[in-house]
């Protein structure tokens, strides 16, 4: 299918380039040549959008496709191609693509350090004009400021996602344990030895794969340090990130791992292992993001995961002492637009993220969408729930392993497991990460 | 030496060799098909090493020209780096393991079947199978034998009433279970190049040792062994470039951990370097790397080179 994708792709953007070329040098009779050379069709698309995208579901290509066409029935000059590349392969590929002729208009982003290291290259365009100009404001001031560098903005939002604690009401019942307990994290650790107590597995998690791992320590430095704190100790402000803060959500995490909270073996389960585990019931808990709903049902044996009525979804529990008690942790995910980019691809991006269209995501379910009012169309109480966590949070934390950079996160991912697995102290830890930070 | 002493008659032999390779078409050969050869291998060798070599002095993420110089600071902290270390001597343990267990193994079984019959081709084919495998798909089939749940050492140890041991997330048993992988998976290789040898071996003269009373033991050690030694030494050599070079059999294995524990030098290249996107410090594994493979390369090839003039 992707091959396909590219096949369709390679006619336009040769069209584009010609076009340009021939521009450049103002020769009318080539032009003319060409016009009747491509016929109608180069006269139907004269602006190619490129956009680029992380592979996702059918669903949303769906969804995508959808908006496209719309746009393409409305604006004729202009012809909008998405392509996706997976995951892991988009990150290393990105860099590259970036500085070459085949870099594509719009990229998705999950802004933080990653989207400054492309910025101070040059490779982003500026959008704070046309954000300002009434843009913004269908926008939470938080999802506009994960894309917002020194007073910039080099993006624009397209959804949220807030990782929290999905809990199997089934087996937390069996083990005596309260839902409303799970609210701190005494009360959590608590639980993890009731259910421990009653041979149930308090939790799975996929430590081979590093950052379902980091949502401990990551979600834990969050709450201690808070939003301030984590730009704090960014800006190198006293000990950075060797502050008491960090150091206390290792100890908090080690503190939960002695009550051996983990299935076994848990640093060789991946994410997709311990979704497909907690589906099937073999846990209590899942410290996953909001998105891991459908998923986790889809990798089930059954297919039909954990039913709904035995399904919960809770905010991190709260940690006594911390700053950020009342922030969330999680993604802000969005489009960056390319320098050099046409203001074609800033109008299809205006028009992709706005409301009506965010309306729709919200109403099929895609994904929890960011823009005012469009939480009204969410549909299932869990997706209720996020939107509910992200307007009451204070700051919107993004993962620290996307937030930090690429090489900092990769360590947070690290320490993260190292410390699960009890080979490094609190204070290494720490260490570890300013030293990362030190030589971004 | 001979240009201090009688340079006018070296430069006309000089001559007199360019007029004769000219006239024999040699020089037009050398010029016709020298240069694309030299051209590729500058292109996709030399140049790429030396951009390394460049770019290891600059602390750079990929984006846009190296411009941060910061020197040998990427070597220095290369050389600090305890992760750096543990993928030393992770590879230093995949060299000793090919050498003293895997090149023996496929000796012996190469001993066992180098004759041509019907029975020793099959068992041919089912020892050189590892090898023909890919090493991502032999890394994953792997992975699911260690599984602690499903997995083939978890049904093991289950029977034996044991609790079952997750092999590949146990610091102390993930390398080694890589080490027994590589082991499986090129053994084949080297038993081949040894049946190679072995059919090469003139039969008179195992045929003379036989008359004269020698054991199939002593002619394996006496007769055999020796007469391959050629081929011993090519497949040392492919052990210790191959186990510099082994990374797919770990990424899908254990992705190096757990903690960090399970590199190789390509992994944690890969890994600290190119993942991370400091390519700067990932060149910088990359030159030391080179270095210790030409290093190893060049000592192999004078150590066994002199004891074969022995």
């Amino acid at each position: 299918m992707y091959a396909q994708n590219n096949k369709r792709l390679a006619m336009p953007a040769f069209e584009k380039q010609i076009t340009k070329r021939l521009w450049a040098k103002s020769c009318l009779v080539a032009a003319v040549a060409l016009a009747s050379g491509l016929g109608s069709f180069a006269a139907a698309a004269d602006t190619t959008v490129k956009l680029l995208r992380v592979e996702i579901s059918d669903a949303e290509k769906q969804y995508y496709d959808n908006i496209v066409a719309e746009y393409e029935a409305n604006n004729p000059g202009v012809d909008v191609v998405f392509e996706y590349i997976a995951n892991e392969a988009y990150k290393t590929r990105l860099p590259t693509l970036l500085q070459s002729d085949q870099r594509p208009d719009i990229f998705y982003s999950w802004g933080g350090e990653g989207l400054r290291d492309q910025v101070e290259a040059g490779f982003v365009r500026d959008i704070t004009a046309e954000m300002q100009d009434g843009w913004q404001d269908i926008y939470p001031a938080s999802a506009v400021s994960a894309f917002t560098l020194n007073d910039q903005v080099y993006g624009a939002p397209l959804y949220a996602t807030v990782v929290g604690l999905w809990v199997n009401t089934a087996l937390t019942e069996q083990a005596g344990v309260e839902l409303e307990s799970l609210n701190t994290w005494d009360g959590l650790k608590e639980a993890v030895t009731a259910l421990r107590a009653n041979d149930i597995t308090p939790m799975v998690v996929g430590g081979k794969d590093g950052w379902p791992i980091h949502f401990y320590w990551g979600s834990l430095a969050t709450r201690m340090a808070g939003g301030e704190g984590i730009d704090a100790a960014k800006q190198g402000e006293s000990s950075g990130f060797e502050e008491d803060a960090f150091v206390r959500a290792g100890e908090l995490l080690q503190s939960l791992v002695a009550l051996d909270p983990f299935q076994s073996g848990f640093m060789a389960t991946t994410y997709e292992r311990a979704s497909a585990m907690f589906g099937d019931g073999e846990a209590a808990m899942h410290l996953m993001g909001d998105w891991d709903y459908i998923p986790s049902k889809e990798r089930s044996a059954t297919g039909e995961g954990v039913p709904d009525e035995n399904l919960e979804f809770v905010p991190f529990p709260s940690v006594e002492g911390g700053a950020g008690n009342d922030n969330s942790f999680g993604g802000m995910n969005g489009f960056a637009v390319t320098k050099d980019a046409s203001d074609e691809a800033v109008d299809f991006l205006k028009f992709l993220l706005n409301e009506e269209n965010q309306r729709e995501a919200a109403r099929l379910g895609i994904f929890v969408t960011v823009a005012h009012g469009s939480e009204e169309e969410l549909q299932t109480p869990y997706a209720k729930k996020v939107a509910s966590i992200l307007s009451e949070s204070s700051h919107h934390q993004v993962f620290l392993d996307q937030a930090l950079g690429t090489s900092v996160g990769a360590t947070i991912n690290d320490i993260s497991g190292d410390l699960a697995l009890g080979v490094i102290t609190p204070e290494d830890a720490a260490a570890q990460v300013e030293e990362a930070w030190q030589f971004r | 030496m001979t240009t201090t002493t009688r340079p006018a008659v070296h430069k006309r032999g000089t001559t007199d060799r360019i007029k004769k390779n000219l006239v024999s078409g040699k020089l037009a050969a050398v010029l016709l098909l020298l240069p694309p050869a030299l051209i590729v291998f500058s292109l996709f060798v030399i140049l790429p090493l030396v951009d390394a070599a460049y770019y290891s002095g600059f602390s750079w993420n990929g984006y846009g020209a190296p411009s941060d110089f910061v020197g040998m600071q990427n070597y220095a902290r290369l050389l600090d780096h305890s992760v750096f270390h543990t993928a030393l001597w992770n590879t230093a343990k995949l060299i000793i393991v090919s050498i003293v267990i895997q090149m023996p193994i496929a000796l012996g079984l190469a001993l066992l079947v180098y004759k041509k019959t019907p029975t020793n081709t099959l068992f041919r084919l089912v020892f050189f199978l590892p090898y023909i495998l890919a090493e991502v798909a032999a890394g994953l089939i792997w992975s699911f034998v260690f599984d602690g749940d499903y997995g083939i050492t978890a049904s093991i140890f289950q029977s034996l009433g044991q609790e079952s041991v997750y092999v590949l997330s146990d610091s102390q048993w993930a390398f080694p279970a890589i080490m027994t992988v590589i082991v499986w998976k090129y053994f084949g290789f080297h038993m081949m190049i040894y049946i190679a040898a072995l059919q090469g071996v003139p039969k008179d003269l195992i045929e003379a040792a036989k008359l004269e009373g020698a054991k199939t033991r002593q002619i394996a050690l006496f007769i055999q062994i020796p007469m391959i030694k050629h081929a011993l030494v090519v497949s040392g050599f492919f052990a210790i470039i191959g186990s510099l070079q082994i990374f797919d059999i770990i990424i899908p294995m254990t992705n190096g951990g757990p903690s960090n524990s399970t590199h190789t030098i390509v992994t944690y290249l890969y890994t600290f370097g190119l993942s991370r996107l400091n390519i700067g410090f990932g060149s910088a594994a990359a030159v030391v790397l080179f270095v210790l493979a030409i290093g190893i390369a060049f000592f192999y090839q004078r150590a066994t080179g002199k004891e074969n003039k022995a």
